[in-house]
């Protein structure tokens, strides 16, 4: 059966708390999720009181700021901090989101901050996203064409086929969506999740593209595909406001399209 | 393959993994006919609610009458046909999605299945000796 309880070794107990410097004015706490596997001990729930007067507005500024002040062995991948890099893509407030775009007012009360969701955890907020990784992979996500490209020029498209990318091009591989989907958490390793099929349909869509039936071939499939039932986590949680599950529907379209 | 990429100790690599042992080439019937029978079902529930309401408290002999009547036998015999072939599908995609053991899952889809077809058989005969 799915799984809908943690693991003994996985329960959460509460660990401890780093107090404000004293004279701070505008206190927030952060609960920030806490795992060490050469520890031996289970996850905890760290609480850290952070001074918003010495911080940068967004949630990855708390996060850097523990680091760099607090403790330093808070653990967690950050790189661009503009949202568009997509590493540290984590759930806050109980929604999956990009801390680098989540400003730290729009949270009421403590700001709860734990890995993405249902995925093995590495340490802290940092999960392991390598079989993601491969089921991308899986859908061959670059151009794939027998005609050779014209040997002085690029392949070309018309400006109504361009924008038909639009929506898809700009993801960030940061895998909210994937990991908020329930359909996700129960059958993520055969059901490819939407930022996978996201990508697949972005090839499909894409007219330069050669080998969108091959591509439909591989993924038609009652768990890789129909294991969508368009519950719409994943529109609502991507922080770039893109809409999977649409993308996930045309592909629909497409199977039913080709029966006759 | 669920057993596979479960357990830690499998030493496969993430890819082979990923691509397991396939893409079933199929499934698309299965998601369309849910679609198209639910679709049927909004107009032949409305009639069948309707028909009901209108029998309420009414002799037997009106509601054998009602039913022998060639149109209404037709009807339900649609209503029944797509809703038991609808309810079949829908739960089998819940057993799909919540069973992870391939045996209890093969088994609990064919016994939804069987007992659907079962159930088909049952209400089509008893609708056709009605009417006949």
């Amino acid at each position: 059966m799915a799984t809908f309880t943690l693991p003994k070794n996985s329960t959460i107990g509460t660990g401890k708390t780093h107090k404000a410097p004293t004279g701070a004015k505008q206190v927030k706490n952060f609960k920030i999720y806490r795992w060490d596997p050469d520890s031996g001990e289970n996850p905890r729930n760290d609480t850290f009181e952070i001074d918003l007067d010495q911080c940068g507005p967004m949630v990855l500024d708390a996060l850097i700021k523990i680091k760099n002040e607090v403790d330093s062995t808070l653990t967690f991948r950050r790189s661009c901090r503009e949202g568009i890099c997509g590493s540290c893509s984590m759930n806050i407030d109980g929604l999956n989101t990009l801390a680098c775009l989540k400003p730290i007012d729009e949270v009421k009360g403590d700001v709860r901050i734990n890995p993405l969701p249902h995925m093995p955890v590495v340490k802290d907020l940092v999960p392991d996203l390598s079989q993601i990784y491969a089921q991308l992979r899986s859908v061959e996500p670059w151009l794939k064409s027998d005609t050779p490209p014209p040997p002085d020029a690029e392949r070309l498209q018309s400006k109504e086929e361009r924008a038909k990318l639009d929506g898809l091009w700009e993801c960030i591989l940061c895998f909210c969506c994937s990991t908020s989907c329930p359909s996700y958490w129960w059958n993520g390793d055969r059901y490819l999740g939407p930022a996978v099929l996201l990508q697949a349909y972005r090839w499909i869509a894409d007219s330069r593209d050669e080998a969108t039936g091959e591509r439909l071939d591989n993924l038609e499939d009652p768990f890789r595909l129909y294991r969508c039932h368009t519950i719409m986590n994943c529109t609502r949680t991507c922080p770039k406001g893109l809409n999977p599950a649409q993308a996930i529907g045309e592909i629909k379209k497409l199977m039913v399209e080709r029966q006759g | 393959m669920a057993e596979d990429s479960a357990s830690i100790r499998s030493l496969r690599s993430p890819l082979g993994r990923a691509r397991g042992i396939g893409s079933a080439k199929g499934g698309t019937r299965h998601w369309w006919m849910q679609r198209v029978t639910s679709i049927a079902l909004l107009p032949l529930s409305i009639w069948l609610i309707f028909s009901l309401t209108r029998l309420m408290g009414a002799d037997y002999v009106v509601v054998l009458e009602w039913i022998g009547n060639t149109f209404n036998a037709v009807f339900l015999l649609a209503f029944l046909t797509a809703a038991l072939h609808h309810a079949a599908a829908g739960l089998q995609v819940v057993i799909e999605d919540y069973v992870r053991d391939e045996l209890k899952r093969f088994a609990a889809i064919c016994a939804v299945n069987g007992l659907a077809v079962l159930m088909w058989l049952a209400a089509t005969l008893s609708v056709l000796r009605i009417a006949l």
